[in-house]
């Protein structure tokens, strides 16, 4: 973590399409659905929730290091970067889209930037069912090309869309990132708050922050809050091509692991250091 | 069998379904796992049930958690592997009845979103390997739980019953995100239809393939037990006359239009 600061260009600070922008190659950036379009929420507004005209999800086409690509990022400022009915399906769509440009022998890749709590409530079911559509075009194209997912900051990634992120190839995540399942309010309110202090920030950051993800294995690539570095990282999840083994496939592996814990005793960040080897892949 | 799990739809659908078929050894007790048959060629059955001796604490009353997520991967990548290099690939059925996926600390720390990717990407694997895969709704289809379990399906079926239901989170705690009371998360859900919690409203996204009546959603009989394998039957048939293995049937509902015209205008300024 260090570099000189006048010139590191922090990606946290920049808004969704800026950081479409700033990943694809220079001047080749496209969007698809653009505000304009005004392809808005037709859900939230029946619910006196104010829209946005790209529903908060932007679909960017281009080149990345010469080679075709799609970068879909969500707004984490527009409603904590909830997934509904019309982000959900540029999301989705876009995916799916890359998969038969593979079957086409076009070989578009996709990255993805997650900045999202999951599921948008006011949507509901209409989210979730986006997000399983959203799993199965990750897990289909992957069968081409890596997908690369970029978790950078604030708002982080959870909810069904942290699954998502688990069907990525590869993870690129700075030290603002959190990749968790469910968001730690929720986990207080099932759970209570000896389980889990959702207003504890050290706390939740020493479990499901971006240091420790990749110490433990669940991300590839931990790097500085800075332009430069993440589109370095992307770019090499690209060119490193498909992994020997997907991260969400090393069932074995993961159920030896936990066999190894002691669910009795509740868990600490140095346990799973110490029982998920850190960035290490079965091959 | 503790009362438990006996009083769990899923563990009473499957073992209806399977005729009582003997539990495949090798996975947890919060996962059943039976392999039988289907319009008469063989057929993977798959539950997730309550373990009241989970050594889990959060994963007790029949969530999908850790162990329960990646044991699912297991269960489905073992058809995938056995079939690997079969012409015609086995059917697998996941009977789904799951309240939520496990919320508290063990699961967080160890990457409950990486177990339950797991899952998710190993049904979806196998759809597009060409297995024919339903899911069944028999109760609860909750959020992270149906999407590790059941929602990568080629066709989903539910039982039209008051117990049956798929959602993103439970009432109250949806209230609280939302900052809104139960009662106006009620108000509001009577008028849009992705929020409500009945099957009926659910059914009108164009999600399920079949919404099923039966005589007992608990307690299987033997008419509905009948009406229920005579449509996963209709449904394998389904799905082997389609030559699409992707989750494209869900698409046209009357209350998704909107998914159907983002993927229109995003195919035409591709």
């Amino acid at each position: 973590m260090s570099g000189n600061l006048l010139e590191r260009q922090s990606f946290v600070e920049l808004d969704a399409r800026t950081r479409v922008r700033t990943l694809l190659d220079a001047g080749s950036f496209r969007e698809l659905i653009d505000p304009f379009e005004r392809m808005t929420s037709p859900w939230l507004a029946r619910q006196g929730v104010v829209t946005q005209s790209d529903d908060g999800v932007i679909v960017g086409k281009g080149t990345i290091d010469g080679q075709p690509a799609v970068v879909l990022a969500i707004e984490g400022a527009f409603q904590g970067g909830s997934l509904g009915e019309v982000g959900g399906a540029k999301i989705a769509g876009a995916l799916e889209l890359a998969a038969d440009d593979n079957r086409r022998d076009l070989p578009t890749r996709a990255v993805i930037l997650f900045e999202t709590g999951g599921v948008r409530l006011q949507e509901a079911n209409l989210g979730l069912a986006a997000i399983a559509e959203i799993h199965s075009a990750i897990v289909d194209l992957r069968r081409y090309q890596p997908v690369i997912g970029v978790i950078a900051g604030s708002v982080g990634c959870f909810g069904g869309m942290s699954i998502a992120a688990g069907l990525c190839s590869y993870l690129v995540v700075t030290r603002e990132a959190r990749l968790g399942l469910n968001g730690p309010q929720v986990i207080e309110q099932e759970a209570g708050i000896a389980e889990y202090d959702s207003r504890d920030r050290p706390f939740i950051w020493s479990f499901t922050g971006g240091e420790q993800r990749f110490r433990t294995g669940f991300v590839d690539a931990y790097v500085d809050d800075d332009a430069a570095r993440i589109r370095a990282g992307v770019i090499d999840g690209l060119a490193r091509g498909r992994p020997a083994v997907e991260r969400s496939d090393r069932y074995r592996q993961s159920l030896e692991q936990l066999a190894r814990y002691d669910a009795g005793v509740q868990a600490t960040p140095q346990m799973v250091r110490q029982i998920c080897a850190s960035g290490e892949r079965d091959e | 069998m503790s009362e438990d799990t006996t009083s769990s739809r899923g563990a009473a659908w499957l073992a209806a379904l399977t005729h009582g078929a003997p539990l495949a050894s090798g996975h947890p007790a919060s996962l059943q796992v039976a392999d039988a048959t289907l319009a008469g060629e063989p057929a993977r059955y798959i539950a997730v049930v309550p373990d009241p001796d989970n050594r889990f604490p959060r994963a007790r009353h029949g969530e999908v958690g850790l162990i329960e997520g990646w044991a699912l991967a297991q269960a489905v990548h073992q058809v995938i592997d056995a079939d690997r290099k079969a012409m015609k690939k086995r059917p697998i059925v996941a009977v789904i009845d799951v309240s939520s996926q496990a919320y508290g600390r063990r699961e967080e720390a160890f990457g409950i979103h990486e177990a339950l990717a797991g899952a998710a990407g190993a049904y979806a694997q196998a759809r597009q390997a060409g297995h024919p895969v339903i899911g069944l709704i028999v109760g609860k289809a909750m959020s992270g739980a149906f999407l590790a379990h059941g929602y990568q399906a080629n066709r989903l079926i539910a039982l039209n019953d008051a117990g049956v239901m798929v959602h993103a989170m439970g009432k109250a705690a949806a209230a609280r995100v939302t900052l809104r009371s139960v009662d106006e998360l009620e108000r509001l859900a009577a008028q849009v239809p992705p929020m409500a919690y009945d099957i009926a409203s659910y059914a009108s996204l164009g999600l399920l393939w079949k919404l099923l009546d039966v005589g007992s959603a608990e307690r299987p009989g033997e008419a509905d037990l009948a009406a229920v394998r005579r449509v996963l039957a209709a449904a394998l048939d389904d799905i082997r006359s389609d030559p699409a293995s992707d989750l494209g049937g869900r698409l046209g509902g009357e209350n998704r239009q909107a998914s159907s015209r983002v993927r229109e205008k995003l195919r035409a300024q591709w």
